[in-house]
């Protein structure tokens, strides 16, 4: 029985099978991609560390490492020293400058993995014996000299960028390289990396003679490690980790490497599966008002073949094994699909993933996608399908409008096993199960507010829509209300699509707005930073003439601390409980802070008083040195470090120990291009310390601005100037590429909502065509049928747009401020194409999913339809 | 006035032609009322449809009011249709997302009359369309709410409402009972009468087909 139904069924339910598809597809997709990206990580984890282990440090490398190092080298291990650092680039011909990445590395590394240059092979004459510079003669001619330029790698973007071409000189301090090639693929460097910065490679010594390592810059100091099988790096993490962190160098392994990828690839997955899994539910609602228009239109036959004998239970079985039939298919069209989306994936974000990655076919993926689409799409069918079972027999001889509704437990059973499933599910994809649950939750609220709203909306242009419209156009909106209609559940569909990519679109465009620091009150578009004191009256003269205002050095005394509350940090470090001892960063790091007399007015203080004015003939510089000096610390890092008012930290300044004691707690808005702290000092103690300073300055030309790097660079190498329009366009190519993944998804919820509206738009088809055929036979032109058509249309994208255009706005502006603490200004104009374009996407898909015309004659159809 | 002059209709059915009609002569005065019977498959609403213009015919042509309908382009015809001709169905085809008023309103909107050459608004008129066939308390009533009789008492009445002169009922009483039918059927004569329309229906229906002035029996798609 269930087989005779089905050439039916199937003609008439296709396009819900789509629904089911395109749900089915995205996971299987993320699943089986996720797989790839974690097996490629382990199968290559070696080459993305470059080595079995890589030691870490923040200063050169200390002599008891060294020993460390020397010995394990002595037992057959080979070492290599790479140096990175943020510097200044200038080029040589164009003049233009950069802050960049440099590297210096020495030859071996990495020592697992090839790096790709261009012209291919450089990669080894980068650390090939050049010239000793001690033996360049100074009376060597120009030309001569610049044969003997030591060579750089760079990225392809820097050449871009400095407006250079290879075989140009670039200079990094005090050393002219040649730029011999670029990189296109180091093992070891997620693509993503070049944004911040693009990265110069270059020989580790002729890094050392820049003289850019000389002046407390800052670098971060390898080793990367090719261990004999005798030594393991798991053992050696053990035995040597008391050392390793007396001497602030890190110590990591190619498991631990593998382990950090593999856990943001798992993330990454389980968040976009929770997307993915929003557009097979989307499917599921789809495949419900599917069954639902169907099974009200098949009552009659069904009324028949119990007359003829068949019992409740054929026939509800009749229809189920349909349902189950049509989400078999649909899904098996959903792993195919899937399969080939995940084939597309790695090109597509290449950038952003680790290793190249290579696609299988995981027979769990395909498995899993299978059941899932099936599951949902008999879940989702079994709340309409159950009214199968209360049609009377007497309804083949007697029409009955509605059949009587009476409390069916099974329904609420069916209802139930809708629940449970969206429940498993959610709590399956995401990243935990606290995540699943506020997932679902949310979801169901979502649904509810859209649900609402789409009602609201319906019930507001039926009733309000202007009487004086021209006929066709009040024709093609009360058409939205059509017996049978799908109004509301078109509208809760598209309008999901249309609130997560308005949500994406929104917080796009503020993100970018909000980094774009355009509106710092004090217009700073340049930062000058690393200037030694002897360099201050230098920059100044450089600066007069270009900057507007008055640009003022900000001392930064670079700090790390000593002691938390009277303990030690190697005390705290030491500390196995991790509630009872602040982060490990932030013990570790260095720090950077000022001292100055006044509080800014970004800032706020939320505990204890800010200092005044130094008091007056208090002391006459008596005062003993040991007294601890005032200071204030940012809110966030006074509660990672736990500490309040009134509270002792000891700073270590240049070996030289500074106790303080917390004077207040300030609120810091970092919004702004601008000069902030963490930590800020009471001027008088700590004048005498090593010190730099930033200079902030406003120079709204371009021409000044490039001028004034180029003259800087060339004077003063070591000064790093960061220009807000460097700053804005690496912001812009970071969230660019992290969008275009996330568009992806979103794009994958419009277009399950578009099918499901498409298979609504099918499903009353044969109204829409009895319609256009009685309105061609009481005298409508063609021109007056089609308007109607476009007008239903126009009217139920309008409508699903509005709803989740509305909402996307008040989600983008709770998210804005909530999750991200940045002010909300909606992208009207953002917005408004969104809602064009989501219009002329349902024509589009109405056009084709239900079309209204036929080529039978009038009369054929209205015959046909009695 | 209505001229059928050799009038054939073939269909494709299941890849073989299959003719409908064989032709058909046919001539009907103005303001007649003829009533088109025969077995079921005898080519009865095809003729119907191909003297509305609803159709083309594979051969012959089709006069009305001298004028070769199936010569006028498709939205021609279409216009001709608004202004000139009635339809009524066996299954009614009222819209159902509009009232009783709206669906009678229908004919006069797509003619885009708003104001009517004798004076009065369109809604004027369809409200006095739907007094006229007694409904006029379920103007605001939407199709689902109103009994069949009274959906074909609205279906009339927006068949009448461009002031047609010619109207074709297809099987107008089939699916109303006696009492109801002979209501419908009397009101169709009324209205042939008072505006002088021509009318021309199909029918099983032998008592109906009696009260027509011409009575058109089709067999095998020939007039017997």
């Amino acid at each position: 029985m269930a087989s005779r139904e089905w050439r039916h069924t199937l003609r008439r339910l296709g396009v819900y099978m789509a629904s089911i598809t395109v749900g089915v597809a995205a996971l299987v997709a993320l699943h089986s991609f996720r797989n790839d990206v974690v097996r490629s990580i382990q199968e290559e984890n070696r080459s993305l560390l470059g080595a079995d282990a890589r030691l870490s440090g923040s200063r050169p490398t200390p002599d008891s490492v060294q020993v460390m190092v020397d010995s394990l080298v002595a037992l057959g291990a080979d070492a290599a020293r790479v140096t990175s650092l943020v510097s200044m680039a200038l080029a040589e011909e164009s003049g233009r400058t950069r802050l960049v990445q440099a590297r210096g590395v020495e030859p071996g590394f990495p020592f697992y993995g090839a790096v790709v240059t261009d012209p291919p092979g450089l990669w080894d004459q980068l650390s090939a014996p050049s010239i000793n510079v001690a033996a360049r003669s100074a009376d060597e001619s120009p030309d001569a000299r610049r044969d003997r330029r030591p060579p750089a790698l760079v990225d392809p973007s820097l050449l871009a960028q400095l407006d250079m071409e290879v075989g140009q000189g670039l200079r990094l301090g005090t050393t002219e390289f040649q730029v011999v090639g670029t990189v296109d693929g180091l093992p070891t460097d997620i693509g993503f990396q070049t944004a911040v910065g693009p990265r110069v490679f270059v020989a580790f010594r002729d890094l050392g003679d820049t003289g850019l390592l000389a002046r407390g810059s800052l670098a971060r100091h390898h080793i990367y490690l090719r261990l004999p099988p005798s030594v393991d790096p798991d053992d050696l993490e053990e035995a040597r980790e008391e050392f390793l962190r007396a001497t602030d160098t890190g110590l990591r392994t190619p498991e631990e490497q593998a382990r950090s990828l593999t856990r943001s690839a798992d993330f990454l997955a389980d968040f976009l599966g929770l997307v993915g899994l929003a557009a097979l539910l989307l499917g599921g609602v789809g495949v419900g008002s599917a069954v639902a228009v169907y099974v009200r239109g098949k009552l009659d036959a069904v009324a028949l073949l119990r007359c003829v004998g068949a019992t409740r239970r054929q026939v509800f079985a009749t229809y189920l094994l349909q349902a189950a039939a049509m989400g078999m298919l649909g899904s098996a069209a959903g792993v195919a699909g899937g399969l080939v989306v995940q084939r597309w994936l790695p090109g597509l974000i290449r950038e952003v993933l680790p290793v190249p990655v290579a696609s299988s076919v995981s027979p769990g993926s395909v498995a899993f996608g299978l059941f899932l689409g099936t599951w949902v799409a008999v879940v989702f069918a079994l709340v309409p399908l159950l009214r199968v079972r209360k049609v009377s027999p007497l309804q083949a001889l007697r029409h009955v409008a509605e059949a009587p509704s009476e409390i069916d437990p099974a329904r609420w059973g069916a209802v139930a096993a809708v629940a449970v499933t969206v429940l498993a599910l959610t709590l399956f994809e995401a990243p935990s199960p606290a995540a699943g649950l506020a997932f679902a939750v949310g979801l169901a609220a979502v649904a509810a507010v859209l649900w609402c709203v789409a009602w609201g909306l319906a019930w507001a242009t039926r009733r309000f829509f202007p009487r004086r419209a021209a006929y066709t156009t009040r024709q093609g909106v009360a058409n939205l209300f059509r017996p049978g209609n799908q109004t509301v559940a078109v509208t809760l569909a598209l309008g999901f699509g249309v609130l997560v990519v308005g949500v994406i679109v929104q917080l796009q465009r503020n993100l970018v707005r909000e980094l774009s620091f355009d509106q710092g009150p004090n217009g700073f578009n340049v930062l000058v930073f690393d200037v030694q004191p002897d360099q201050e009256d230098d920059v100044q003269v450089l600066l007069e003439g270009r900057a507007e205002g008055d640009p003022s050095p900000v001392p930064v005394v670079t700090t790390r601390i000593a002691a938390v509350k009277g303990r030690v940090v190697q005390d705290l470090l030491a500390d196995s409980v991790r509630e009872s001892r602040p982060p490990r960063w932030v013990l570790r790091q260095e720090h950077r802070a000022t001292y100055r007399n006044e509080l800014k007015a970004n800032e706020t203080v939320l505990a204890g008083d800010w200092w005044g004015d130094p008091p007056e003939g208090a002391d006459d510089g008596a005062s003993p040195p040991a007294a601890p000096v005032r200071v204030s610390l940012e809110e966030e890092i006074a509660e990672d470090l736990q500490v309040g008012v009134g509270d002792e930290i000891v700073w270590r300044i240049a070996d030289v120990e500074y106790p303080s004691v917390v004077a207040n707690i300030r609120d810091v808005d970092w919004a702004g291009f601008d000069a902030n702290f963490l930590a800020v000092f009471e001027p008088g103690a700590l004048e005498d310390a090593p010190r730099t300073s930033v200079v902030l300055a406003r120079m709204p030309l371009e021409e000044a601005r490039l001028a004034f790097q180029e003259a800087l660079v060339r004077q003063h190498p070591n000064v790093s100037v960061l220009d807000l329009f460097t700053v804005r366009s690496t912001v812009d190519a970071i969230l660019s590429r992290v969008v275009a993944a996330i568009r992806i998804l979103a794009g994958l919820c419009t277009a399950a909502g578009l099918v499901v509206m498409a298979g609504s738009m099918a499903s009353t088809r044969a109204q829409r065509r009895l319609e256009g055929a009685l309105l061609r036979t009481l005298g409508a032109r063609l021109r007056q049928v089609r308007w109607v058509l476009l007008s239903e249309y126009v009217a139920l994208g309008a409508l699903a747009a509005l709803a989740g255009g509305v909402l996307s706005l008040a989600a983008s502006w709770l998210l804005a401020s909530s999750l991200f603490g940045i002010s909300y200004q909606p992208a009207a104009g953002a917005a408004a194409a969104l809602w064009l374009a989501v219009v002329g996407l349902v024509v589009l898909a109405g056009a084709v999913g239900g079309q209204g015309r036929s080529r039978a004659g009038p009369l054929t159809v209205l015959r046909e339809a009695e | 006035m209505i001229e059928a002059q050799g009038l054939s209709r073939t269909f494709m059915s299941g890849g073989k032609p299959l003719e409908v009609l064989r032709g058909v002569d046919l001539k009907l005065e103005a303001r007649a009322f003829a009533a088109i019977v025969g077995p079921s498959g005898s080519g009865k609403t095809t003729l119907l449809g191909l003297l509305a213009g609803l159709d083309r015919p594979t051969s012959g042509r089709v006069l009305l009011d001298g004028r070769d309908v199936h010569a006028l382009t498709e939205d021609e015809r279409a216009r001709f249709r608004v202004n000139r001709i009635g339809f009524v169905f066996q299954t009614f085809h009222l819209l159902p997302t509009l009232t009783a008023l709206e669906n009678v309103l229908v004919p006069l909107e797509l003619a885009g009359r708003d104001r009517l050459p004798g004076g009065g608004s369109a809604r004027r008129r369809a409200a006095e369309l739907l007094e006229r066939v007694g409904l006029a308390g379920r103007a605001t009533h939407y199709p689902v709410q109103l009994s069949g009789g009274e959906r074909q008492r609205v279906a009339l009445a927006r068949a009448f409402a461009n002031r047609p002169r010619i109207l074709f009922a297809d099987e107008p009483t089939g699916n109303l009972d006696a009492e109801t039918g002979e209501r419908v059927a009397a009101l169709m004569e009324e209205l042939n009468r008072d505006a002088g329309t021509t009318l021309v229906l199909v029918t099983h229906d032998l008592e109906l087909a009696s009260r027509a002035g011409r009575v058109i029996r089709l067999v095998g798609g020939r007039i017997a």
